[in-house]
């Protein structure tokens, strides 16, 4: 019985290329499998302009274990979306905090024996530490051992203050530490 | 600081400094706190001050960080604006220059949006106003317009601060020489504006204001240089506690 169920949840885990907008008659039949993970984190609803960062994020090049990408998507809440399961890995509260600035839709999904244990919904704090660099090359952040500061003005898109230089940077001049 | 009776320990020059051989800012300060009772401080870079400040267990005084403030200039050109309008509700006022790099057109458009003013930002678009100053304007919903024309809003002008296109904030040289002298109020100019129009400048000047505007009613900007000498006094008093 506890098999059984174990194997419907698994079948959760797949992501099925007939949702995909516009795909071709022939491979609307066919099936992406993204292997489910046992242990480890799914990260979900990542803006897929946003998905090599979390990949930079969360050092994945570097991860030993299993890591699967799975891009353009189709969401119902943010349109296209990518998936990124990582096997063998629990974010830290920075890492988290390090999502939310580049994807603040996702959710991060703990799995524990391919069940998912807990399901956090990232959420973009009001101030950001020492997570972003400092667009401005002038800004004594990027001339001095300062760690940054940001003040959140908008969460979407998002558009952050430097608590230093004051200068405002959209989402596309964010690049984090 | 020497009229008031203060000393002052400084340098103009970084290199006889232990920044010269590595100091950071940070320990700068720490260092200069132990020998003195305010800091002020004027650096190349922006946040400096801000930095400065929090590293300082002393009052810090911002005299100029970078392209990015330069609030005690702003005080005096309060100062100047009440005296010469007697008022700072309700004033039509325009910037005209390199309002990308000026420091002093953005600490004042920030301390005149306390004010229920009209500006009028006029620049080329690659000098204008940076979007995060039309951005907390438009939270406050302040009127502004932008213009590259210096006479489109002549007639509305109560005052007109008029800036240097800054030859030293250009990265790169040749986009200065595009911009330098795009501007130039001279007695053809006024010949459109309102009579008590005043026209201010944080000096010093090259060529955007001629010479002949010097002896005209409408000049503010000496008397503006001026002020600046008893409004930082009484900043730095204010600030050492001599005064409430």
């Amino acid at each position: 019985m506890a098999r059984r169920k174990k194997k419907g949840r698994r079948g959760k885990e797949k992501i099925r290329a007939k949702k995909v907008i516009q795909a071709p008659k022939e491979e609307l039949k066919r099936e992406l499998k993204i292997s489910a993970i046992d242990e480890g984190t799914v990260i979900d609803h990542i803006p897929t302009d946003a998905t090599f960062k979390v990949v930079d994020i969360l050092d994945l090049e570097n991860h030993s274990g299993i890591v699967s990408i799975a891009t353009n998507l189709q969401s119902k809440t943010i349109g296209r979306k990518a998936i990124i399961k990582v096997g063998g890995k629990s974010l830290t509260q920075s890492e988290v905090n390090k999502i939310a600035i580049v994807a603040p839709d996702a959710t991060v999904n703990i799995i524990k024996n391919y069940d998912v244990r807990e399901k956090i919904k990232v959420k973009t704090p009001d101030i950001i530490d020492n997570v972003v660099k400092c667009s401005n090359p002038v800004c004594i952040t990027n001339n001095e051992q300062v760690p940054t500061k940001f003040y959140v003005l908008k969460k979407d898109p998002l558009k952050i203050k430097c608590h230093y230089c004051e200068r405002s940077m959209g989402k596309e001049d964010i690049e984090i530490i | 600081m020497e009229q008031l009776g203060g000393t002052v320990i400084g340098f103009s020059n970084a290199n006889v400094t232990s920044i010269q051989k590595g100091e950071s800012l940070w320990d700068t300060i720490k260092m200069t706190e132990q020998y003195a009772d305010v800091i002020v401080i004027r650096h190349p870079l922006e946040g400096s001050a801000r930095l400065a400040a929090e590293a300082a267990s002393i009052p810090v005084i911002n005299g100029g960080d970078g392209s990015n403030q330069h609030p005690t200039q702003t005080m005096l050109d309060l100062y100047t604006i009440q005296k010469t309008k007697n008022r700072l509700d309700g004033l039509h006022i325009g910037f005209v220059g390199d309002l990308k790099y000026g420091r002093t057109v953005h600490s004042l458009v920030i301390a005149l949006s306390h004010f229920n003013p009209t500006f009028y930002f006029i620049a080329p678009d690659d000098l204008q106003i940076p979007e995060s100053y039309t951005d907390e304007l438009f939270q406050k919903k302040i009127k502004y317009f932008k213009t590259a024309d210096l006479n489109r809003f002549a007639k509305e002008l109560d005052v007109l601060y008029v800036t240097r296109i800054q030859k030293e904030r250009f990265p790169d040289p040749l986009e200065y020489e595009k911009f330098k002298g795009i501007y130039r109020v001279d007695e053809q100019f006024l010949q459109n504006v309102k009579k008590d129009m005043k026209i201010m400048h944080p000096l010093p000047r090259v060529d955007e204001i001629d010479k002949s505007v010097d002896n005209t009613s409408h000049a503010a900007y000496f008397e503006q240089a001026a002020n600046g000498i008893p409004v930082r006094k009484i900043l730095l008093a204010l600030v050492l506690g001599r005064i409430k």
